[in-house]
This record gives structure tokens, sequence and C-alpha cells, in this order.
């Protein structure tokens, strides 16, 4: 009896709290998205009288000369690179760091912590940048979120590569492989479960980002889409529907990420929950 | 690329691999693998943080500096709106990471536990890690609206009178950090199901058997057992929550006033407005916070566990 109460009672007190706390607001976003400009301004929690899903999106879409569709571009450009850049040489750093004992271990290991701590000192990274041409630029960009993700991504292929045996490695050198082609060949394949679980937390994570691309790649012409949605804040200020409508497709893409990878994002984010 | 290694390839054997001294640039692992991640390493990151260190000391317009001592510092503690921004970065991240334990804690337990629907309520706390700051920012700020906003209406409903929320000076800090914890409660969540799960289910069989209450388990087996757990949550969300910037951006901008300020809004400030010395020894008093923080929490918390 008490068990049956626990199991329904509990259950069903914790989805009308999930209802109320998580579901309302995402469904108040997704309804005024598609509510026609007066009746979002209300900003009630109410069905839409009239649907308007196209011609907001295309208001919005066509706003400022496109300027959500370049932003779209530029994000899944940005998105992609680093990301690329990223598991590469972040798998090759953790690959020798796991395999090859040296002085420069600790080193290596207090420079990872160190990334995953420390904040990014701001305007001496623009400084940076600009001595070496590649501020405003897309590429610059590019390079610093490689450069911030480099940490979290080692860590994570660390982990993983001191569970493949070393044998391996011996094996293929017996055969005559060298240590790019040992790498590429025979480890980087071996990797393939951490390396989906690196590309999808990584790249949710940099389409998320605002705070670098604000920084380091301020500008209307190569707007990331979270800066978009920054700029269209005042001039949206009285079209809610078109805001909203916003908000809704840059969440598309890592809606799409979490309905197929919901357990390498959730394995991604817990690595280090269970050894500490 | 292949072309480089040939030679490399007749030559290297498998011992010789744990033998680097003798054979330099001939082993299975080559240093040369850690170049290009160090490259873009040190340019991006460590060079800056070596160069905020001096240039902190400076007034600075990126192409000239002149050297003039403390004075961004003691500009930093004893101007009133950078103080704020001192002070209210500690509450923030206290606050939020504490409230991510409490209730991450308390979620995995429950989640952990035989209810109905578990699958749901799993995803639909975690789906709002995913989301981009920026809009879920926005949208709580028109949720959080002192007359029209959802949430003063519902109150009303049920009779309370809402806060002010973002406009009124004592709430604005608060409220942002209770839209951090609705955006980040479900990390903690899925971080203490792992450590929840990886619990052996025979402690928790032993003490149903000599007689436990389920509140005398949690206390003694669940909460103690999940310590790494704890200690990956506090760590995180202090980490985030001392550097957390882009939600107060979006929903206050560090008003009314300054009210709502942290370090991470100031520095954005001091930096649009030229100040670039001030600006960066905003990031070193950041760093400094930080690290004192974290390191001496992360050892303590390691070393308990240890002791087990």
């Amino acid at each position: 009896m008490t068990t049956a109460l626990k199991r329904y009672g509990l259950g069903a007190l914790a989805i009308a709290v999930t209802i109320v706390v998580f579901i309302v607001p995402l469904a108040f976003m997704a309804l005024t998205a598609v509510k026609d400009r007066r009746e979002a301004a209300k900003l009630d929690f109410s069905w839409p009288t009239t649907f308007n899903f196209l011609e907001n999106f295309q208001d919005v879409l066509s706003a400022r000369k496109f300027m959500l569709v370049t932003a779209f571009i530029n994000s899944t450009i940005l998105t992609v690179v680093s990301v690329t850049i990223l598991v590469i040489l972040a798998a090759m750093v953790a690959w020798i760091l796991q395999r090859r004992r040296s002085r420069w271990n600790g080193v290596a290991n207090f420079l990872i912590l160190s990334g995953l701590i420390i904040p990014p000192a701001v305007v001496p990274t623009i400084w940076v940048l600009q001595s070496m041409g590649l501020f405003k630029t897309l590429p610059g960009l590019i390079l610093i979120e490689v450069a911030f993700g480099l940490s979290f991504c080692v860590m994570l292929f660390r982990a993983f590569i001191a569970s493949i045996p070393k044998e391996l490695d011996e094996a293929a050198v017996i055969d005559g492989c060298g240590p790019v082609r040992l790498f590429f060949r025979v480890i980087f394949p071996l990797l393939r479960s951490v390396i989906v679980t690196v590309i999808v937390v990584q790249s949710v994570h940099i389409f998320n980002d605002f705070q670098n691309p604000l920084y380091f790649l301020p500008g209307d012409a190569n707007a990331t889409v979270q800066l978009t949605l920054f700029n269209f804040q005042s001039q949206f200020a009285t079209s809610y529907n078109l805001l909203f409508m916003n908000i809704l497709l840059i969440t598309v893409p890592p809606f799409i990420m979490y309905l197929f990878f919901n357990r390498q994002i959730v394995a991604g984010m817990t690595a280090g929950a269970v050894k500490g | 690329m292949t072309v480089n290694t040939a030679p490399t390839v007749s030559a290297t054997r498998p011992r010789q691999a744990e033998q680097p001294k003798r054979r330099k640039g001939k082993s299975a692992y080559p240093y040369w693998f850690y170049l290009p991640a160090a490259v873009v390493y040190t340019a991006l990151f460590l060079i800056p943080t070596f160069a905020s260190f001096f240039f902190s000391f400076t007034r600075w317009t990126l192409t000239d500096f002149t050297f003039i001592g403390l004075d961004n510092f003691v500009q930093f503690f004893q101007e009133p709106a950078l103080l704020k921004g001192l002070t209210n970065t500690f509450i923030y991240g206290v606050v939020t990471s504490t409230l991510k334990v409490v209730l991450g804690m308390l979620l995995a337990v429950l989640l952990t536990s035989q209810i109905i629907a578990r699958g749901y309520l799993r995803s639909v706390i975690f789906f709002p890690v995913l989301l981009s700051s920026i809009g879920v920012g926005i949208v709580f700020t028109i949720l959080m609206d002192p007359s029209k906003g959802m949430i003063n209406k519902a109150l009303a409903v049920v009779g309370v009178e809402g806060p002010a929320w973002l406009v009124d000076p004592a709430w604005a800090l608060m409220s942002v950090a209770l839209v951090d914890v609705w955006k980040g409660v479900g990390l903690a969540t899925v971080i203490y199901i792992a450590g929840i799960v990886s619990i052996p289910q025979e402690y928790f069989e032993a003490a149903k058997v000599d007689g436990a209450s389920s509140f005398k388990s949690f206390f003694n087996i669940t909460l103690p057992l999940a310590r790494p757990a704890t200690a990956t949550v506090i760590i995180l969300s202090l980490i985030g929550g001392l550097r957390s910037f882009d939600l107060i951006w979006a929903m206050t901008k560090g008003g009314p006033g300054f009210t709502s300020d942290v370090i991470a809004s100031v520095i954005f400030k001091q930096y649009q407005a030229g100040f670039y010395g001030l600006s960066t020894a905003g990031n070193v008093v950041l760093f400094l916070i930080v690290t004192a923080i974290i390191l001496p929490l992360s050892m303590f918390l390691n070393r308990k566990e240890v002791e087990q």
C-alpha cells in the first residue's frame, strides 16, 4: 500500500511540479512564437487564436537583411570547424599524455587543470588576437573556442584511452606502424564512442556560446546566432512573437542533438561524477 | 604525413617506446603530438593569462600603456559599483551552487527510487541545460515582468503578491540566480544519479535488514557514498557561478543601477568603456577569487574521499 502510494503519488506530484516549472515556460515560448503581434503583446499563457508560424518564421529570417540566416551559417561554420579541430588536437594530446610517462606529464596535468578553472583574461586575449590579425574574424573565434575547450576534451579522451590495452599499440608498432599511422588508423577509430560524446557536448556548448562571440567577434556582419538574439532584443521590443520565434529557432539544433544523443550528452557531462 | 614516418617505422621497436631518452624522436609516442594543441593553448590562453597580471598594473589602450601600480586594484575595492560586483559574485556563486547541490540531490534520490515516469522526469529536468542562456534569460525576463509577467499573475491568483523580481534592487540578483538554478539543476541531478547508481545495492539491502529507515539510509549510505558526485557538483557549479556572465547580461545587464553586477559583467562594462587596464584588473581579481576558492575546496573534498 505505502509503496504503491509512493510510486504513484510521488510520481504524480513530481509530474505536476515539472509541468508547472519546466513545461509551462517552454510552452509559453513556443505558443508566443506562433501568435500574431497584438496577441503576443499581452504576454499571457493562452492558446493562440490564429497560428502565424509561417509569417513569423519569414519575418524573423528576413529581418535586417536576413541577418539570422547569415548568423546560422556563421554559427554552423564556427561549431563544425572548432569541434573538428578540438577532437583531433585533444585526442592527440590525451594519447601521448596517457601512454608516455615523462617529466612533462606533471606540467601538462597542471596546465589542463588551469584551463578548467581559470577564467580567460579578456582584453589580453584581444590584444594577442589583434597582433595576429585575427581579432573580429571567424578563424580567430574558432581558435579561441579550441583553446578554451581543450582542457575538458583532453580530460574526457584521457579517461577513455586508459581503457585501451597498450599491447594493441605494441602489436601495431611491430607490424611496422609509425606514430602517425598508429594514431590515426589504429587508435582514432577505437575512440569512436568518446569522440561522439565530445562532439555532441562541445557542439551544444559552442553553438550556445555567447560571451566569446560578444568579445572576440563583435559587429553585425559576422554575428553568431546567440548575438543576433541579443541584438534583436531591442529591435523586437514590441513584437514578442518575433523575438520568441527567434529563440525557438536557435533552440532547435540543441533539441535535435538531445533527441538523438541523449545518452552521450549525459555521459559526457557526468564524467568524473563517480571517480571524482 | 605518412611519408615522414617511413624511417621511424623500420627503426622503432616496442621496447623503445618506454625508453624515450635513448632514441629521442623515434618513440611510438612522439612529443610533437603535443605541438598543435600547445601552440593554440599557449598563444590564446597562457600568454593572455600571464599578460593580464602585467597589464592590470597599467593604464592601457592596447597600443600604449603607462604603469600606474596598484591604482586599478585600489579603484576596484573603493568604488561602490565595482565592490558591489565583488560581493555579488560571492553571493551568486554560493546561492546557485548550494541550491543546485540540495535540489540536485533530492531530485536524484527521487529519480532513482521506484516512482512512475522516471524517463520523462529525467529528460524534462535535464533539457534546460542545453538551452542557450540568452534565450532562457529573455524568456524569464518576460515571465518575471512585475505587472504583466506570468509568474506574478499566477502568484496573484493564489493570493500572494510577488516581488518586482528584476526591477527590484533587493531581488534582482536572486531572481537571476533562481533562473540559473532552473537552467542548471538538471546537470547536478544527472551527476548525482550517476553517483547514486554506482553505490552497490547490497549496502541498502543490509541496512534494510538491520531495520534502518529510508531517512537513515539516505544520511548514512547515500550521502557519504555519493561524495564524489557532491564534489563534482559543488566544484562545477562554483566555477560556473563565479564566472557567470551570460544570464546576468541577458536579464539585467547588472541593473537596476549596479545592484546585480558581478565581476564578469564589470569586466565587460569597463572593457566597453575603454578602461582596458581596469577591466584586466577585474580579470585578475576574478582569477584570484576563483583559484582561492576552488583549489582548497577541491583538495578538501578529494582528501576526505580518500580517508573513507
